[in-house]
C-alpha cells in the first residue's frame, strides 16, 4: 500500500507536470494567434484583401517548321486578342453587347463565351477574338470604361506563310477541344493551340515546348499588381522537314485547283522533297474562328481539300504497274527478253474480249517496246502467264500494298490483290479475266501516289528498298540540324540487276523514243533527259456498242468519267536521283496531262539542284548502269 | 466542487446514468456545435454537403459515448488487449486492402462511412498501455526488461502507420504512448536517453525512412517562403486568412480568403483558420478555451480517480485530445508542418469524430468508476 501510494504520487506530480507543459504550449498558440490576428493582423488584412497571389502560366511560343534548307513553312506572328476577364464583369451579356458593336460578336460565339465562363474558373481568362485589326484594337482601347472585364493582349499565333502551298504536309493547328482539356494546365490556357493535322499534329508535343510560370499578385478583382517570381518556359523545338518549300511551292502552283497530287522523293534516301495535294486549302483559317459556313464549303467540297490524296488517295495504278508485271514475269522465267506476242488490239479470253488501248493492235511486241509503247495485249499475255499470286509478291517487294508509317496521318495502304484475298474478302474465286486486268493495273489494284513514287525509286536506285520520310530532325530552337545526315542503308529487293536494266532502259524510250507513249512530254535539254512511265486509268466501262461506234473521246465525257492520267518518272537518266509520281484525278490521259507536270516538275528541280550547280545538297552515293543500257547509247541505236 | 464524495463500489444503470459528468457532455456538445456552424460556413452557407452529415455523426457519437460511459470498466480492462489485436488487425488489414487516397492507404470503405483504424489506435493504444502498466509496482518500471512488452505494444501500431504512410499521426500515436509511460512513473534518465537516441537517429531517418513528400512537408515548414506554390501554398494562405480575421472577425459566412477559395481543405484540416478569419482571435480563444475546459475536466477526472488503471487511460486520452488539436492548430498558424491532422470535435469527418467520442466516454466511464476497487490482478480474476 505504501509502494501504491507512492505510485500515486508519482502519477500526479507527472499528471501536473504534463499538464503545465500542456498549458505553456497553449499559451504558445494563444501568443501565435495575437501575433497573426492582433500584432500583423493589418498586414495579413492588406495581403488578403488587396494582394491575393495567382499563378499564370505562360504560354511557350510554338517552335518552327523549316524546310530541309531551314526555310519556315510555319511561324509565328503577333496576335491582337481581346480577352475577357470573368472576375471583372458584372453581366456577361451586357458587355458583349457593347463589344458587338465593335467586333460583331455572333450569337454562336455568344454561346461559347458565355459557357466558357461557367467552366473556367474565376480569374481564368477567356479569349473573344483574335487577331484583331488595328481599328478594333483602338476602339476597344478608347471605350474601356464600358468594357471594363475586356483586356487586350498580344499574343503570338501560327502563320503559314505560304498558304495552300504546303497545307497537306504542314496540317493545322486548333483550339484544345474539351475532350483534349486533361491535367496539363498548359492545355487549358485561354486560346492555345494545338496541332490538329499534319506536322503539327505528328511533332505536336515537341513543339509545344513547355510552359513558364510568373507568380503575379491580384488584387480583390483579379487586376495583376505585380510579378513576384518567373520561371521562363521553353520555346517549342522546331521541326526541320525533308522537303523542299520552294520546289513545293513550285509544285503546288504546277498543279493549280484540279484535283490531283504529286510526290517527289530521292531514290536513295526516301526524303519526300515536295509532297502536294490539290486543291488545297489554307491552314490560317483555323487559327481564326472559322465561320460554319467555311467550314462547310471546305468539308463538302467534291474535290475534297482536307484529304492528303498523296497519302491517302488510292487509284488503280495502270500502265505504270506494268514494270511490275514485267519483273514479276521476268524473275519466274516465263518471258525472257526476247520473248514476242503479236497484237492485234484485243484479246479473247473466255467469251470476253480484252482490248488494247491502240484499237488496230501494236504488231509484234518484245518486253522493251510493250513498254515503251504501253502495249496492254502483251501485259494481258504475261500477267496469264505469271499468275497474279507472283504478281502480288514483286508489286510488295516494290513498295506498294503497304503502309511506310510515313509520318504524316491517314496514310492508306492501297490494294494489291491476291488469290487468297479474293477468296477471303469476297468470297468468290479468283478469275483469270481478273489476272488480265491486274497485268494493266486495273481491278482490285489500288495504290497511293507515295507508293507510286516509291515503287519508281525503287526499280531505279538499283534495287534497294528505300522508305519515304518527311522529318529530317527536331531541334531545339535555334538548333542546327546536323551538317550530314547519314543516308540510311535500304537493303537490296533481290531483283536482278539485268532485269532492272532492262526495265528501266523501257523507261527511258517511253519519254526519249520517238515512238514512246510520252515523247511529246521530254525533256529536251539532253543534262537533264528523264525516264518514266505514263498510265491512264480508265474509270469508267466501255460496252462493246461504244467500241463499234468509236470509243468516245475524254473531252465528250462528264468530268467525273474522264481517265485518271498518271505518271511516275525519274531523273536524270544516267544517274539517278529524284523520283516523282503525279496523278490527275479524271485528267485524261498520263501522257498529255501527268507527263508534262511531271516534265516541268524534273526540269525545274534539276535545275535548281546544287550539285549540278553550287552544291549545298548532301552528297549521294552514285548508281551508275551498265553502258550498254546508258540513255545515249541506247539512243544511239536507234 | 466538480465531483462527490459518495463511494459506490458498484452502481446500477439508472445511478449511472444519474451519475453521469452532464456538464463535461454539455461542454463537447458545445464545441461540435461550433464545428457545425463551421462546416455551414464551409459551404457557403449551406447545411449541405457537410454540415447535416456531422450532425447525423454527432448523434450517432453521443450515444457510443453515452453507451462507453455507462458501459463496466472490468470490460475495458479485461478486453484491452484484445481490442488492441483487433486494431491491430485492422492496421494490417488497411496495409493491404485499404483504399488508397492522397497516396496514402489509410481507410477501410465500410459503405456508410470509411473507417480509419489509425485515428482508432490513438485511444485503443492508451487501453493497451494502461492495461500494462495499471498493476505495476513502483520496482517494476524500474526495471528496463520490464518496459521491452509495452514498448512493442507501442512500436507495432507506430511502425504500421508509418508505412502507410501518414507520418503525423504515427508521431502522435508514439507520443501519447511515451506520455502513458511518463505518467506510470518511468524513471526519468530512460526518458532523457530516449531523447538524445532520438535526436541521434534524425539523419539516418531522413536518409533512409522518410518519403519524399514528408521531407518536401518538413523542409517546407523550415522555409516556407521557398514554396509558396506547391506545398507551402496552404499554409502562407492559412496565415493570410488567420491574420486577416483579426480581433474580431470578418463575421459569419463573411471569410473572403475561405470564401474565394485561397484556403484549402476548409472543411477539414484547416477549419480553425476559417473560425478565426470569421470569429478572430476572440472566436479562436472561445474555441480554444473551451478546449482547455474539457482538458481539466480529464485532468481532474483521472487524478480524481482511485484505481491507476482510470487515472492512466483518463491522462492518456486527455493528453491524445490535447495533442490532437495542438498539432493541428499549431500547423495551420505555421509553427509546425503540414502532416494532415483533423481538429478533434470541429472538423469534418466521421472516424475522427467517432474516435474522439470513444475517448470522452471512457472519461466518462471512468468518473463513474472513479471509486471502484480495481486490485492488482482483479483482471485476471475477470478473464
Amino acid at each position: 500500500m505504501h509502494r501504491d501510494n507512492e505510485r500515486y504520487r508519482a502519477f500526479s506530480r507527472r499528471a501536473v507536470l504534463l499538464f503545465g507543459g500542456n498549458v505553456i504550449l497553449l499559451s504558445g498558440l494563444i501568443g501565435r494567434m495575437y501575433q497573426l490576428q492582433v500584432m500583423e493582423g493589418e498586414r495579413y488584412k492588406t495581403l488578403a484583401e488587396d494582394n491575393r497571389i495567382n499563378l499564370k502560366i505562360l504560354a511557350p511560343l510554338r517552335g518552327r517548321i523549316l524546310d530541309r534548307f531551314g526555310r519556315p513553312m510555319a511561324v509565328n506572328q503577333q496576335n491582337y486578342r481581346a480577352l475577357l476577364v470573368p472576375a471583372n464583369i458584372s453581366n456577361v451579356n451586357t458587355t458583349i453587347a457593347v463589344l458587338s458593336q465593335i467586333l460583331n460578336v455572333s450569337a454562336r460565339e455568344k454561346k461559347r463565351i458565355v459557357r466558357e465562363v461557367k467552366r473556367r474558373k474565376r480569374f481564368s481568362n477567356i479569349v473573344i477574338r483574335e487577331n484583331l485589326s488595328w481599328r478594333q484594337v483602338s476602339q476597344i482601347e478608347a471605350n474601356a470604361l464600358e468594357l471594363s472585364g475586356v483586356m487586350i493582349d498580344v499574343g503570338e499565333s501560327r502563320f503559314y506563310p505560304d498558304r495552300e502551298a504546303s497545307a497537306s504536309i504542314l496540317g493545322y493547328v486548333g483550339i484544345v477541344s474539351e475532350r483534349e482539356v486533361v491535367r496539363d494546365p498548359l492545355l487549358q490556357l485561354p486560346g492555345f493551340r494545338v496541332g490538329k493535322a499534319g506536322m503539327e499534329k505528328v511533332h505536336d508535343v515537341a513543339l509545344r515546348g513547355k510552359g513558364g510560370t510568373s507568380q503575379v499578385e491580384v488584387n480583390a478583382f483579379g487586376r495583376e499588381i505585380r510579378e513576384l517570381s518567373r520561371i521562363e518556359g521553353r520555346r517549342g523545338s522546331e521541326a526541320w522537314l525533308t522537303i523542299d518549300n520552294e520546289l513545293q511551292k513550285f509544285v503546288a502552283k504546277r498543279l493549280g485547283e484540279r484535283p490531283a497530287s504529286a510526290v517527289v522523293m530521292d531514290i536513295h534516301t526516301g526524303e519526300v522533297l515536295a509532297l502536294v495535294s490539290t486543291p488545297s486549302f489554307d491552314p490560317n483559317i483555323f487559327n481564326k474562328s472559322l465561320s460554319q459556313a467555311e467550314w462547310k464549303q471546305l468539308i463538302s467540297n467534291p474535290h475534297s481539300p482536307l484529304t492528303n490524296k498523296a497519302i491517302a488517295g488510292q487509284y488503280a495504278p495502270g500502265s505504270v504497274f506494268k514494270m511490275v508485271v514485267a519483273l514479276a514475269a521476268l524473275e519466274k522465267g516465263v518471258i525472257s527478253k526476247n520473248f514476242r506476242v503479236f497484237c492485234n488490239g484485243e484479246v479473247e479470253l473466255g467469251n470476253t474480249l480484252f482490248h488494247c488501248w491502240r484499237i488496230k493492235g501494236h504488231g509484234q511486241m518484245d518486253l522493251f517496246n510493250a513498254i515503251a509503247q504501253s502495249c496492254d495485249v502483251f501485259f494481258y499475255e504475261i500477267a496469264l502467264r505469271t499468275g497474279v499470286d507472283r504478281i502480288a509478291v514483286m508489286a510488295r517487294r516494290l513498295g506498294l500494298g503497304q503502309k511506310f508509317k510515313i509520318e504524316l496521318p491517314g496514310e492508306k495502304a492501297g490494294l494489291i490483290p491476291t488469290r487468297a484475298w479474293k477468296r477471303n474478302v469476297k468470297g468468290s474465286k479468283w478469275q483469270q479475266g481478273e489476272t488480265l486486268l491486274a497485268g494493266i493495273g486495273q481491278g482490285f489494284i489500288l495504290a497511293t501516289p507515295l507508293q507510286m513514287a516509291v515503287m519508281i525509286s525503287r526499280l531505279v536506285n538499283g534495287g534497294r528498298l528505300v522508305v519515304p520520310s518527311m522529318t529530317r530532325t527536331v531541334v531545339p530552337f535555334a538548333g542546327k540540324p546536323p551538317e550530314y545526315i547519314t543516308p540510311p542503308s535500304f537493303k537490296n529487293m533481290g531483283v536482278h540487276a539485268s532485269h532492272l536494266g532492262l526495265v528501266r532502259k523501257a523507261m527511258v524510250a517511253v519519254i526519249n523514243s520517238p515512238f514512246g507513249t510520252a515523247y511529246k512530254a521530254r525533256i529536251k535539254e539532253p543534262e537533264f533527259f528523264m525516264g518514266g512511265k505514263t498510265g491512264t486509268v480508265q474509270v469508267r466501262r466501255i460496252s462493246e456498242a461504244e467500241r463499234e461506234s468509236g470509243v468516245l473521246k475524254n473531252e465528250e465525257l462528264a468530268w467525273h468519267e474522264r481517265d485518271h492520267a498518271l505518271f511516275v518518272g525519274y531523273a536524270p537518266l544516267e544517274i539517278p536521283k529524284y523520283a516523282i509520281s503525279v496523278i490527275v484525278e479524271h485528267g485524261g490521259s498520263g501522257a498529255s496531262t501527268a507527263a508534262p507536270v511531271a516534265r516541268d516538275i524534273l526540269l525545274e528541280l534539276q535545275k535548281r539542284d546544287p550539285n549540278s550547280g553550287s552544291g549545298a545538297m548532301p552528297e549521294r552515293r552514285e548508281v551508275r548502269l551498265e553502258p550498254e543500257i546508258q540513255a545515249k547509247q541506247f539512243l544511239r541505236e536507234d | 466542487m466538480l465531483f462527490s464524495q459518495h463511494r459506490h463500489p458498484e452502481l446500477t444503470l439508472a445511478e449511472k446514468f444519474w451519475q453521469l459528468n452532464w456538464s463535461l457532455v454539455l461542454l463537447i456538445t458545445s464545441t461540435a456545435s461550433i464545428g457545425f456552424a463551421m462546416l455551414y460556413s464551409a459551404a457557403n452557407g449551406n447545411i449541405e454537403p457537410w454540415a447535416y452529415q456531422q450532425m447525423i455523426r454527432f448523434a450517432i457519437g453521443l450515444v457510443v459515448m453515452l453507451l462507453v460511459a455507462v458501459s463496466s470498466i472490468h470490460f475495458w480492462l479485461r478486453y484491452a488487449y484484445v481490442i488492441y489485436l483487433a486494431c491491430l488487425g485492422l492496421l494490417i488489414f488497411v496495409e493491404f486492402f485499404g483504399a488508397t487516397g492522397m497516396g496514402a492507404k489509410r481507410w477501410i470503405d465500410l459503405g456508410f462511412m470509411s473507417l480509419q483504424p489509425s485515428e482508432l489506435m490513438k485511444i485503443v493504444i492508451i487501453l493497451a498501455l494502461a492495461r500494462y502498466f495499471y498493476a505495476s509496482r513502483m520496482e517494476d518500471v524500474e526495471r528496463l526488461s520490464y518496459l521491452i512488452f509495452p514498448v512493442i505494444l507501442l512500436a507495432a501500431p507506430t511502425t504500421l502507420i508509418l508505412f502507410q504512410p501518414d507520418l503525423g499521426t504515427a508521431i502522435l500515436l508514439s507520443a501519447s504512448g511515451i506520455a502513458v509511460f511518463f505518467l506510470a512513473a518511468v524513471r526519468m534518465w530512460i526518458f532523457i536517453t530516449g531523447a538524445i537516441a532520438g535526436i541521434a537517429s534524425i539523419v539516418p531517418i531522413w536518409n533512409f525512412v522518410l518519403l519524399d513528400y514528408q521531407k518536401d512537408r518538413v523542409l517546407i515548414y523550415l522555409r516556407p517562403e521557398q514554396d509558396p506554390l506547391g506545398a507551402g501554398y496552404h499554409v502562407m494562405q492559412s496565415k493570410i486568412a488567420l491574420g486577416s480575421g483579426g480581433l474580431s472577425g470578418k463575421g459569419f459566412l463573411a471569410g473572403s480568403q475561405s470564401h474565394l477559395s485561397f484556403l484549402p481543405e476548409k472543411h477539414t484540416d484547416f477549419i480553425f483558420t476559417m473560425l478565426a478569419e470569421e470569429f478572430g482571435l476572440i472566436g479562436g480563444l472561445v474555441l480554444l478555451s473551451l478546449y482547455f475546459l474539457i482538458m481539466i475536466y480529464g485532468f481532474a477526472i483521472s487524478l480524481r480517480c482511485r484505481h491507476h488503471f482510470g487515472r492512466l487511460v483518463g491522462m492518456g486520452i486527455t493528453m491524445v485530445f490535447f495533442l490532437n488539436f495542438f498539432v493541428n492548430i499549431a500547423m495551420v498558424m505555421g509553427l509546425l508542418p503540414v502532416v494532415g491532422m483533423p481538429l478533434p470535435l470541429v472538423s469534418y469527418g466521421g472516424t475522427s469524430l467517432l474516435t474522439n467520442m470513444i475517448g470522452f466516454g471512457l472519461i466518462l466511464c471512468i468518473f463513474i468508476n472513479r471509486d471502484v476497487t480495481l486490485r492488482p490482478g482483479s483482471a485476471d480474476r475477470y478473464s
